[in-house]
């Protein structure tokens, strides 16, 4: 069979998608090809065990572009995100913190820990809002080469240059501080109280191998102020079903401007013809032809396995390869007889929002520690969501799901044995450490899935495991990413593409690298 | 969940309606009855008594006392006699306003200054290197305003203090009810009134003593609602209605200096330096960039708009907070301002609001419009610059 299109996309995460939908509801005849039985790469629910959904990977929304969800109309598609109320911690000592959205109860409760935070947290709040504003149109730029930007780069950098002009002295300097201190030495000249620092913290440390004191981390707080949901600055939520339902969403947006979409089509290779993009091979041998091809596979995938490294430049590839994924993130879902209980909680309603296994500075900074070296932390943090306290979709009426998104793992742990045994010492660290906090959650498990950094590399085809992708480090962003000259959304291959997390504005769930590659797909005529 | 204040067995026995908001944590009635306007008008022709116990409270006591009261505030701390209350402002190094609130002396060294925010941080921030003690003491102590007419007959019946002699802006220690008490003669409300500070734990006790003797004084337990057509009459400010506070506002356009807000004379330049006074002082030299005006909403204008869309006049039955523009000229070409916070006043028959206009229009008798919206139609409604306080009573200091 030898069928031709306009754009085959290759990977149908939720980025691949989203470049189709652009493309199709351009006109395009395009081709979605995804190496799984289903589609949505690390934003995918899939029913492990009857009855129970799991959100595998992520768990939950804020980045998604705003202009993505109006454009493609994902709302009739099916997104539906329910925003979180509350951050609930619980303490050693058997206290709890409770960061609600709610900004007078959110003070209240600060002020029970420290009346001074009460005060600074807000203040805080202005100044990173005050930052991120500044900050934020960057995410719908085209980064620009900054060695020989041309035109459009030269104009981007000079409106990115009024932006950052348009904050005063005193932000300014904030922003430079963020640009190089370590996350939890930037918040402790804001906050005071540990638990409130080591929860905040938190945020700096996603998705990197890096602790909370390592320099550096302050940025990838920043990041997390530019979220939004429903107009909403950093406000998280939950779509129903997990997020695999966003990327249902996409995938039936794209669909109804006419995209094709193949499940079970593992990309092999691209057919390069004199320097120029023609087709892709399968495995299996089949070859299809297209104009235009779109990778939405991380930077790891799209340039060292999908091409011959003889077709790129010496650079590029030696770029790539130092490109740092490192993944430290694993994953463990677990089905559950009944909803769980944490000593520490005063009142069920916590239970709605997002828990967090982050008692103090030391405990986030010491697993890190554990895992500096390779390994997995001892007493890790973990995320925890229980989407069915709210969702009545993923579990039996009565049965809950519960999503621990744990830090830090490493991808090769061989101190524990073979892979198997990695992943069983992994899980049990991670249940061993939540059963701490809730004494009954080893009665209440019905099921499990535990995935370490490999193992996410093997289901998701995220290199090393990384959940974004490669790092969101400031030396991995904007025109560093995924190579400083590479980082247009191009390749050195003609009308081949890159759409992924792996180029501008990175990781999470933003559709934003699909949306932008499609652009650039565009405007180059294809 | 927010808490409830010393005063809550009582408060909650007396709410009909259960109308609470949250203010401060607290749980804060909006109206006892259902319906607001005979609390309304308790406050104009008895008294009103107010649970405002959420308000922050904080002693500063020590050597540097009257030295970081004078760094922090606009007024002149050390013009504050013991036994005296200014009301004040404090900005920003910008001299942008963060707040305002009461400072009253209640010694040579200590002062008790109430806020509508959480101000200790501020505080202790600027006292660095002070010798002074900063305690926030918003628990310790439960507080009722007592407002109106009456207040001062049906407080001398509790009291062997002799009140007559209490001016206005001053204060005194005594017992109420056998209860030992701080009053003072202040208000938000423009009307004679008083506050009233006692500890936690004999609160319920003040508040039954007021209650019982008040039947015959016309009082009235009173809330938010009512408290917020009053004050306006007063031509008193709300925070995050008529202003933001610098400290907390998102945007630099939602900052305002005390110039602009009308309370310019509670800047006092000539003192030693105090935050934001060098951004002050450019600034009353250049002149604000805006001023806050009262304006008298033309109601026979108004009603002439309603007559067009076949309705009689309706006036705001309740006080609104919102932005309405502002403009120079009845075809809205001309935005020259904003207006913040607005209600019909019962007792003076006149549609009020308090507004902020660039400062040529600001002149008393000037003629402005005002949007108004009747029937999904906007109107330009004119108005006049009048003096505020709106509703300025000689018992209010007599
Ligand atoms: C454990 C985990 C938790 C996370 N939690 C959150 C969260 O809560 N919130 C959030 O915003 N973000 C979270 N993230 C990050 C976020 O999920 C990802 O950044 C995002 O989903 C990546 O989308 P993508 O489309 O760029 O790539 P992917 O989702 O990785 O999609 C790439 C797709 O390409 C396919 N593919 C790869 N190679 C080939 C090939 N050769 N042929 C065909 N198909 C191929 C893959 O199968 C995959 O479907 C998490 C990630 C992980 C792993």
């Amino acid at each position: 069979m030898t069928q031709s299109y306009d754009a085959i996309v290759i990977g149908g995460g939720h980025n691949g998608l989203t470049c189709a939908a652009y493309l199709a509801k351009a006109g395009r005849k395009v081709l979605v090809l995804e190496r799984r039985y289903l589609v949505g790469g690390a934003a995918v629910t899939e029913e492990k065990f009857p009855g129970f959904k799991f959100t595998v990977c992520s768990y939950v929304v804020s980045l998604l572009r705003p202009e993505v969800i109006r454009e493609l109309e994902l709302a009739k598609h099916g997104l539906q995100v329910m925003p979180l109320d509350s951050y609930w911690v619980p303490k050693e000592d058997g206290d709890q913190l409770a960061m609600y959205a709610d900004p007078a109860a959110l003070r209240e409760e600060v002020r029970r820990h420290s009346k001074r935070d009460a005060e600074m947290i807000p203040k805080y709040n202005q100044m990173m809002y005050h930052i991120a504003n500044a900050v934020k149109p960057i995410l719908g730029y085209v980064p620009p080469n900054p060695a020989s930007p041309g035109l459009r780069g030269a104009r981007t950098l000079s409106e990115f240059g009024k932006h950052l002009q348009s904050l005063d002295k005193k932000t300014f300097h904030q922003l430079s501080k963020i640009m190089t201190m370590s996350a939890d030495d930037f918040l402790a000249e804001w906050v005071e109280t540990d638990v409130i620092r080591a929860l905040m913290g938190i945020n700096g440390i996603i998705g990197t191998k890096l602790g909370v004191k390592s320099p550096g981390t302050a940025y990838v707080l920043l990041h997390h102020y530019m979220g939004e949901l429903d107009g909403a600055f950093t406000a998280w939520g939950a779509q129903r079903g997990g997020t695999g339902g966003v990327s249902d969403a996409i995938a039936s947006a794209a669909k109804s401007y006419g995209a094709e979409i193949r499940c079970n089509a593992s990309v092999e290779r691209v057919l390069v013809k004199n320097g120029r993009a023609v087709g892709v091979v399968l495995e299996g041998g089949e070859e299809i032809y297209a104009k235009t091809i779109a990778s939405g596979a991380d930077p790891y995938v799209t340039f060292r396995k999908l091409l011959d490294a003889k077709d790129l430049p010496d650079d590029l590839v030696s770029a790539i390869d130092k490109f740092k994924f490192r993944g430290s993130s694993g994953k463990v879902n677990l089905a559950l007889d009944t909803a769980p209980k944490f000593s520490a909680m005063t009142d069920p309603a916590f239970l709605r929002g997002m828990m967090e296994i982050c008692p103090s500075v030391d405990y986030v900074e010491q697993a890190y520690d554990d895992a500096k070296y390779g390994a997995f932390s001892k007493r890790p943090y973990v995320d925890v969501d229980i989407p069915t306290m709210i969702d009545p979709t993923m579990a039996p009426p009565g049965k809950h799901v519960m999503s621990c998104f744990v830090q830090y793992a490493s991808y090769n742990m061989p101190e524990y044995g073979d892979r198997d045994q990695q992943r069983d010492a992994f899980g049990n660290a991670v249940i061993d450490t939540l059963s701490e906090f809730m004494p009954n959650l080893k009665d209440i498990i019905l099921h499990k899935q535990v995935l370490t950094p490999w193992d996410i590399e093997q289901e998701i085809g995220l290199t090393e495991g990384n959940i974004f992708g490669g790092e969101l480090t400031l030396d991995q962003l904007f025109f560093f990413r995924p190579a400083a000259g590479w980082a247009d959304y191009r390749t050195p291959i003609r009308n081949y593409y890159q759409c992924g997390s792996g180029v501008h504005p990175g990781g999470g769930i933003t559709s934003g690298p699909g949306r932008l590659g499609a652009m650039e797909i565009l405007r180059d005529g294809n | 969940m927010p808490r409830q204040t010393p005063f809550h067995s009582r408060t909650n026995a007396l709410c009909e309606s259960q109308n609470w908001v949250e203010w401060s944590g607290f749980f804060s009635a909006q109206t006892y009855e259902m319906d607001h306007i005979h609390e309304y008008n308790a406050i104009r022709l008895g008294a009103g008594l107010f649970d405002v116990s959420p308000l922050f409270k904080y002693f500063i006591r020590g050597r540097d006392a009257v030295a970081l009261m004078n760094r922090v505030i606009t007024r002149d701390a050390s013009k504050c006699g013991v036994g005296q209350i200014f009301y004040t402002a404090w900005c920003d190094d910008e001299g942008k306003i963060i707040d305002d609130g009461t400072v009253a002396r209640l010694g040579d060294d200590f002062f008790r200054m109430t806020a509508a925010t959480p101000t200790l941080c501020w505080l202790q921030d600027n006292a660095f290197g002070m010798e002074v003690e900063i305690e926030e003491v918003t628990d310790a102590y439960g507080a009722l305003a007592l407002q109106g007419p009456t207040s001062r007959d049906l407080l001398q019946q509790l009291t062997d203090a002799d009140l007559s002699s209490l001016k206005y802006f001053r204060m005194l220690e005594t017992k109420l009810a056998g209860v030992p008490v701080n009053i003072s003669r202040n208000g938000y409300t423009g009307d004679l009134g008083y506050e009233i500070f006692a500890e936690p734990g004999q609160c319920e006790k003040v508040w039954d003593a007021l209650i019982e003797t008040g039947v015959a004084y016309k009082l009235m337990p009173a809330g938010m609602v009512a408290l917020d057509m009053v004050r306006i009459e007063a031509g008193m400010l709300l925070l995050d209605a008529d202003f933001h506070s610098a400290s907390t506002a998102m945007f630099e356009v939602e900052k305002t200096s005390p110039y602009e807000l009308g309370l310019g004379w509670m800047v006092n330049l000539k003192k030693d330096h105090f935050v934001g006074q060098g951004a002050l002082r450019r600034e009353n030299a250049r002149g604000p960039a805006t001023c806050t005006v009262g304006l008298e909403i033309d109601v026979l204008a108004l009603e002439k708009v309603f007559v067009q869309n076949s309705m009689p006049l309706q006036l705001p039955y309740q006080s609104w907070v919102d932005t309405l523009p502002v403009y120079s000229d009845s075809d809205q070409r001309d935005h020259i301002g904003r207006a913040t916070s607005g209600t019909w006043s019962p007792v003076m028959k006149k549609y009020v609001v308090i507004g902020r206009v660039k400062p040529q229009y600001a002149k008393i008798g000037t003629q402005v419009y005002v949007e108004q919206t009747v029937e999904a139609r906007r109107y330009a409604v004119p108005a006049t610059v009048v003096k505020m306080p709106f509703f300025d009573p000689p018992r209010k200091r007599g």
